[in-house]
């Protein structure tokens, strides 16, 4: 071949952004994050009592007190690292594992679980939680994410619009539309694809030729940026840079950030040991988001057992009230689904809902 | 003979096809290793090669749209979507497509693709893995739709689909899945497509019904006989092609028809079969064609699932009101 591939190390420009080693040591001192003591000791708080929150909803789960739920164990630094970089007016349009994102945004529990369950008033943000509710349609979020965004700019607003989606994701046509459009527009959205190494069943070297999905960016001409998804520093780093440029005018920024999941897909069947080996489980172990970053606040005196028990407690017991209240919610009706449908009720609607009127009662 | 479930019957089906024509392919997400999510691939790879059963990225109108391609090189693509409300992201691909492939080309191109994808609810599925959207591909041309009622019927129809030359949508209702058993032969066979069958006699009224709503009709006359109706019921098996002359020849011996769908009421499989006898039967009728259906809302989240499903009650109730006209 006469012409120089152009691809030919195309991958050194997306090497991996680390800040915080396994170890717990800053491996890249110029990039660490400007945040305050209290910052980092909030971060951990949440990261600790996000993972009692999956543990528990595992169980509620099991136990046929919840219903539809992905796990999010091990991608807490991915969800809350970068949900941290926002701001309260920053528009969330997240996937089905993203309700972590969520609560912090301000979606009371009870509503997660409500949503979980298959009631609408999980889905109902109030209205001060900029966000969608989790999108269960694979890329549906990442051109609606360009869409927010280019609203966003239009009306002159300072925020960013940020989505989420997988390493499965990235291979919907919608996402290749989605960093397109946004970059066409120069609009301040973030589009964040956890790799967790797997979509359901099938690992992310099945879905593309390309040996990283942050150098995607490159041919929609925007941004894109690999980062180590269970360093909280360096996703929270990445997040806030992107947002930064976002702000300015700057376009918009895509980035992967390599994480994992530990539990199964969902809690409908998957099997994970029919795709994963141990092996590996125990690999990404050995990176845990939360374990590391014990480690570097314990070494700056910041972090404590005392101070985790309280965290894992608090959890526990604001779960236990958000189950009782999602209890005591009215048992979703079909009547209140047609009064969804649309601003007016149309005639069939007006007959069929007389009709369920008469069925519900009895 | 072997006692089957209805995903067992499917697989069965898949394995039968891919051993008689190295050209049919299986592929989708997940449907390799793991054997698809609901185990419909279950050991296909191991048996047949990553070279014929095997993952798709993630991404359906690539699934789609690759089957059509691949229809050229004489290949018989069987993919599978994973939940049917995932097909909204193949629409061209499918009926901008697949189903014009024929047509567009003046019979020099042709599609022999079998879509596979469960659906249907009742089984308290997240948002969009519960749908009955049968309607919308019965009604686009150059479409054959099949929807089965149970293990014997699923073998036959899906083996008989791949072997169709035309695309086909290829429907399994999730609740039947593992709902029962029953007798099905380890050789091959086939059902005919477009065929309805009579699954019981009856002489007062006609009840029609395909996929789970067939069970509820079951059970629906056997409640009416206990007040002496004698329902006779028909499965569909095809929703596109229907079936005219078994449901009209029903009907002109019965006067009477309640014609039941699990889809929302408007513009639906139901309707149209009403159509169809009021224009070829009006004369044999006592009383109007009545339609048993869920409510024009889009399918509910999966908490009020119960009500909003029609149920052989539901059924019994507009046979009464049918015989009482
Ligand atoms: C359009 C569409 N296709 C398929 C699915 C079924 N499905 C749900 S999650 C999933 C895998 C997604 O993997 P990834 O994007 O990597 O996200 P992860 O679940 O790993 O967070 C699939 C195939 C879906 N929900 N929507
Ligand atoms: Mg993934």
């Amino acid at each position: 071949m006469s012409f120089k591939n152009p691809l030919e190390k195309i991958e050194d420009k997306f090497e991996m952004i680390q800040i915080l080693d396994e170890n717990g040591k800053i491996v890249d001192e110029d990039n660490v994050p400007d945040l305050s003591d209290d910052d980092l000791v909030e971060l951990m708080k949440r990261m600790v009592y996000t993972r009692v929150l999956d543990q528990r909803s595992i169980a509620l789960n099991r136990q046929g007190r919840l219903g539809f739920y992905a796990p999010t164990a091990g991608q807490e630094a991915s969800q809350l690292g970068s949900h941290y970089a926002l701001e309260k007016d920053d528009f969330i349009l997240p996937a089905y594992r993203d309700v972590p994102q969520l609560i912090w945004h301000g979606l009371p529990l009870y509503q997660a679980f409500l949503f979980s369950r298959g009631h609408f008033h999980g889905n109902q943000m109030p209205d001060d939680v900029n966000a969608l509710s989790p999108q269960i349609i694979i890329g549906a979020q990442i051109t609606q994410a360009a869409g927010v965004a280019v609203g966003m700019k239009k009306k002159g607003k300072e925020n960013v619009a940020i989505t989420y989606t997988g390493d499965g994701g990235a291979s919907q046509g919608d996402f290749y539309e989605g960093i397109n459009f946004a970059g066409a527009y120069q609009a301040p959205a973030i589009f964040v694809v956890q790799n967790n190494q797997f979509a359901i069943s099938v690992p992310v070297d099945k879905q593309s030729a390309a040996n990283t999905i942050s150098q995607k960016a490159a041919a929609a001409g925007i941004p894109g940026f690999l980062v180590d998804g269970m360093d909280v520093l360096a996703v929270y780093q990445v997040t806030k840079e992107a947002r930064e440029r976002a702000i300015n005018g700057d376009g918009p920024t895509l980035i992967e950030t390599m994480t994992y999941r530990y539990g199964p897909h969902t809690m409908a069947g998957d099997d994970p040991t029919r795709y994963r080996t141990d092996d590996m489980d125990d690999d990404w172990e050995k990176k845990d988001p939360i374990v590391r970053f014990r480690k570097y606040l314990e070494e700056k005196d910041l972090w404590s057992e005392d101070q985790e028990n309280a965290v894992v407690e608090k959890a526990k017991e604001e779960i236990k009230a958000a189950v009782k209240k999602a209890d005591k919610y009215d048992k979703m009706k079909v009547t209140d689904l047609m009064e969804n449908m649309y601003e007016e009720l149309p005639a069939n609607l007006q007959e069929q809902m007389e009709e369920y009127k008469e069925k519900e009662s009895k | 003979m072997a006692q089957m479930t209805m995903i067992q019957a499917i697989t069965n089906a898949l394995q039968t096809e891919l051993k008689n024509d190295e050209d049919v392919l299986v592929f989708g997400e997940d449907v390799g290793q793991n054997g698809g999510v609901f185990r419909a691939t279950e050991g296909l790879q191991e048996e047949f090669g990553e070279e014929r059963v095997f993952d798709t990225p993630l991404a359906e109108s690539g699934i789609i749209g690759m089957a059509v391609g691949m229809s050229t090189q004489g290949v018989r693509p069987v993919p599978e979507i994973q939940f049917f409300g995932f097909v909204f992201e193949a629409m061209d691909a499918v009926s901008g497509q697949a189903a014009r492939f024929r047509y567009r080309s003046g019979g020099r191109w042709h599609a022999p693709i079998t879509i596979r994808s469960p659906f249907g609810g009742g089984v308290h599925t997240p948002e969009l893995h519960a749908d009955s959207l049968e309607g919308l591909f019965a009604q686009q041309p150059g479409l054959k739709v099949v929807i089965p009622s149970g293990p014997y019927d699923a073998k036959g129809l899906l083996i008989q689909s791949i072997r169709d030359n035309d695309p086909v949508i290829f429907l399994e209702h999730m609740k039947l899945y593992r709902s029962f058993r029953e007798e099905v032969p380890e050789e091959e066979y086939t059902l005919e497509l477009g065929k309805a069958e009579t699954k019981r006699e009856g002489k007062d009224i006609t009840l029609i019904a395909y996929g789970a709503m067939v069970h509820a009709a079951l059970k629906a006359a056997e409640e009416l006989e206990e007040e002496n109706i004698q329902a006779e019921v028909i499965d569909l098996r095809t929703i596109a092609p229907i079936d005219v002359d078994t449901i009209i020849e029903s009907v002109k011996k019965t006067s009477r028809a309640v014609v039941i769908q699990e889809a929302q009421r408007k513009a639906g499989i139901a309707a149209s079969i009403v159509s169809e006898i009021q224009e070829r039967a009006i004369l044999h009728l006592e009383a109007p064609v009545l339609r048993v259906t869920a409510p024009d809302t889009v399918y509910p989240f999966s908490e009020a699932e119960e009500i909003w499903l029609p149920n052989h009650k539901d059924i019994v109730e507009k046979a009464k009101e049918s015989i009482n006209f």
